[in-house]
């Protein structure tokens, strides 16, 4: 298995940039998620590294080599599609082969034996005479992860895989997927938009905007703490609230002040910058009933103007002044619309961002794992 | 359905209980339709079977004195086996002549990227305002220029390369998903392999429409022929059939027996339509896209 690396990587669509200046190394047998909304540039990266488009600038590395110039069939990359992009007149095992004699130089037997070790993993030796129309979406995508596993790639490229799946079929697959993972340890480029897949199957999750990336980190970091206020509101559903508040600096103690609450943040002296005013964060879940936080927890109110149970919680559409905040209370809570409510925050898991949009403050440190590098795009 | 008109309830009356005046209508308007479109080759069929007197006596419609030996004389006399032969050659090479050329032009197209790509099709379609007819004198000297006049390469070089076939397979190539393509080009697969076997395997019907419609048309063929043909043993049914116009029996045409040479020269394409009317739905059903 190899490890790609990019550097500098930018794609010029005429005069629209599409991928800029971006530079991201993916570990050899890591699963490095891509995300971020469409249009961001996610998939012309997967395509740039599978070699169907040209890169404008920059440099592509898989393994030792640079393999900017190289066809694809020389990249040792495996690629599977959204839409499966299966030969609709070809068998499950057909649709395998199809292409190894071009790209490899096996004999047909050792192909057969190689089509039938993947469908055994897959689990799909009965699908092997069928054709795709006589499979169902997820059959029709485990033959074409099938068909890259035959390839035996040093790089696996899936782009959107499970997008054409519906919500329960996706989430079987996701951990198909995971544990297929750990069996192969193969180096994986994974494109998704949704965030949920990207946490649960990602090594690493690189966010994307605007053809740049805004952090590289364990799902884990890049929830807790977001580098910017695109990330922060991206990750996470429902996504973290985020409030326009004015600063208040004395020495190590900072205030954040709203039209409708004064919070005093703890460990001030963690702030980078000191803008006036800013964005202040803190996800549903860590704000709470004020009769469920610590007695001295600062508290203040709000008023409910719509709940929506989710089964497991209740979300709490609330107004602190003319600011929407979602508050997730326990489930069954007596909470209706017009009540006003007593809240609090978790002090360890607060959030500001600067008008750039880069945070400025997270209210506990973040615990430095040996693997957990951080990447970001250089300042333009 | 309280408010008839009056000309339906005049006809409900006369119709049995239970049976809807609107259908009766409408399939008595659709069985006109048919009849009219019809004629003529009711018609045909029945002078094929007269003698040349009974074909101008206007009010004889019935079943004429010949039976089936207008047809005999058809092809034994005037040669007309020979025309069908020749024709069904002629036809033959255009429709593998075209298909095979259209093929390779679409896959051009939608395979590679090609600069240019719109400007070089809309220069393919730009050739359907120059249809055959039109170039006949260039064409007749440059295949005079390439000594290919009276022969095989004449009757069917002009018609292989064709932009309306292009312009089929290349929309049908086009509703082909991009990552089947994509998929290829990361195993490396050639144009040629990939138009074998997933291109062709995929347009299957597509395929036998183009086939069908050009069958048809290059049967159909008959003023390029006439002109570059000169010996007749080489000529096409529609021109023989010509020919039997010519030898006037007495100062009268014989036209019971061009009406069974006619019949004679519809056979082929029939059985064609007949065989693939499939597929060739499909095709049209495409064009009307």
């Amino acid at each position: 298995m190899s490890n790609i690396s990019i550097d500098g990587l930018t794609k010029k669509f005429d005069d629209v940039t599409a991928v800029d200046n971006i530079d991201l190394d993916i570990e050899s047998e890591e699963f490095l998620v891509l995300v971020g909304p469409s249009g961001c540039g996610k998939s012309t990266t997967l395509r740039m590294i599978a070699g169907l488009e040209s890169i404008t600038t920059g440099d592509l590395r898989i393994g030792d080599r640079r393999v900017n110039d190289l066809p694809p069939k020389e990249r040792g990359i495996a690629m599977v599609f959204q839409n499966y992009a299966l030969y609709p007149h070809m068998t499950g095992a057909e649709n395998m082969k199809f292409g190894m004699n071009s790209v490899s130089d096996y004999t047909d037997d050792e192909i057969d034996d190689r089509v039938e070790e993947a469908a055994e993993v897959l689990d799909i030796l009965e699908l092997l005479d069928r054709r795709p129309g006589e499979l169902s979406g997820g059959e029709r995508q485990r033959v074409a992860i099938g068909r890259a596993l035959v390839r035996e790639p040093e790089v696996f490229l899936l782009d959107e895989p499970l997008s054409n799946l519906d919500a329960k079929l996706r989430v079987q697959m996701r951990a198909e997927l995971l544990q297929l993972h750990q069996e192969l340890d193969a180096t994986t480029l994974y494109v998704t938009h949704d965030q949920t897949e990207a946490m649960t199957l990602g090594d690493r999750v690189a966010v994307l905007n605007d053809g740049r990336i805004e952090q590289v980190d364990p799902p884990q970091v890049l929830y807790d703490y977001p580098e910017t206020r695109f990330v922060a509101e991206f990750i996470g559903s429902p996504a973290m609230n985020i409030v326009p508040v004015d600063l208040e600096y004395d020495g190590d103690s900072v205030s954040a002040v709203h039209e409708a609450f004064e919070l005093s943040l703890p460990n001030g002296d963690r702030f980078t910058d000191q803008p006036p005013a800013a964005a202040f964060g803190v996800r549903p879940e860590d704000v709470s009933l004020a009769v469920n936080a610590p007695a001295d927890a600062q508290t203040f109110e709000a008023e409910v103007s719509v709940t929506e149970p989710l089964g497991e919680s209740l979300l709490i559409h609330c107004y602190v002044g003319d600011d929407e905040l979602h508050v997730k209370a326990e489930a069954r809570s007596a909470i209706s619309p017009g009540d006003t409510l007593e809240l609090a925050v978790d002090e360890d898991r607060l959030h500001v961002f600067d008008d750039t949009g880069s945070a400025v403050y997270h209210s506990s440190v973040r615990e430095e794992a040996a693997s957990d590098t951080v990447y970001t795009t250089p300042e333009p | 359905m309280a408010t008839r008109t009056n000309p339906d309830s005049a006809l409900a009356g006369l119709l049995p209980e239970g049976v809807d005046t609107e259908r009766v209508l409408i399939h008595g308007g659709l069985i006109f339709s048919i009849l009219l479109m019809g004629l003529p080759l009711i018609l045909a069929l029945i002078m094929s079977t007269q003698n040349t007197s009974e074909v101008y006596q206007v009010t004889n419609v019935g079943v004429g004195s010949q039976g089936l030996s207008n047809y005999e004389t058809a092809l034994t006399q005037y040669n007309f086996g020979q025309y069908i032969i020749n024709s069904i050659v002629m036809s033959a090479i255009i429709v593998v002549g075209k298909v095979a050329l259209s093929l390779f032009a679409a896959l051009a197209l939608v395979y590679y990227k090609l600069p240019y790509e719109r400007a070089i099709f809309m220069f393919i379609l730009l050739t359907l305002l120059l249809p055959v007819p039109v170039r006949i004198v260039p064409l007749f000297d440059l295949m005079s220029r390439l000594g290919w006049g009276n022969t095989i390469m004449a009757i069917t070089g002009p018609y292989i390369a064709s932009a309306t076939a292009v312009f089929l397979f290349r929309q049908h190539f086009m509703a082909i998903p991009a990552s089947l393509v994509e998929n290829a080009h990361l195993d490396g697969v050639g144009p040629l392999t990939f138009l074998w076997e997933v291109l062709i395997p995929m347009s299957k019907g597509m395929i036998a429409g183009v086939s069908v419609i050009t069958f048809i048309y290059s049967w159909n063929q008959y003023l390029w022929p006439l002109i570059i043909m000169t010996d007749q043993s080489k000529q096409v049914v529609q021109v023989g059939l010509r020919f039997i116009q010519g030898a006037a029996q007495s100062g009268l045409t014989q036209w019971g027996l061009i009406m069974a040479g006619a019949i004679i020269a519809l056979l082929p394409p029939l059985v064609v339509l007949i065989v693939m009317h499939r597929p060739l739905l499909e095709t049209l059903a495409i064009q009307q896209k």
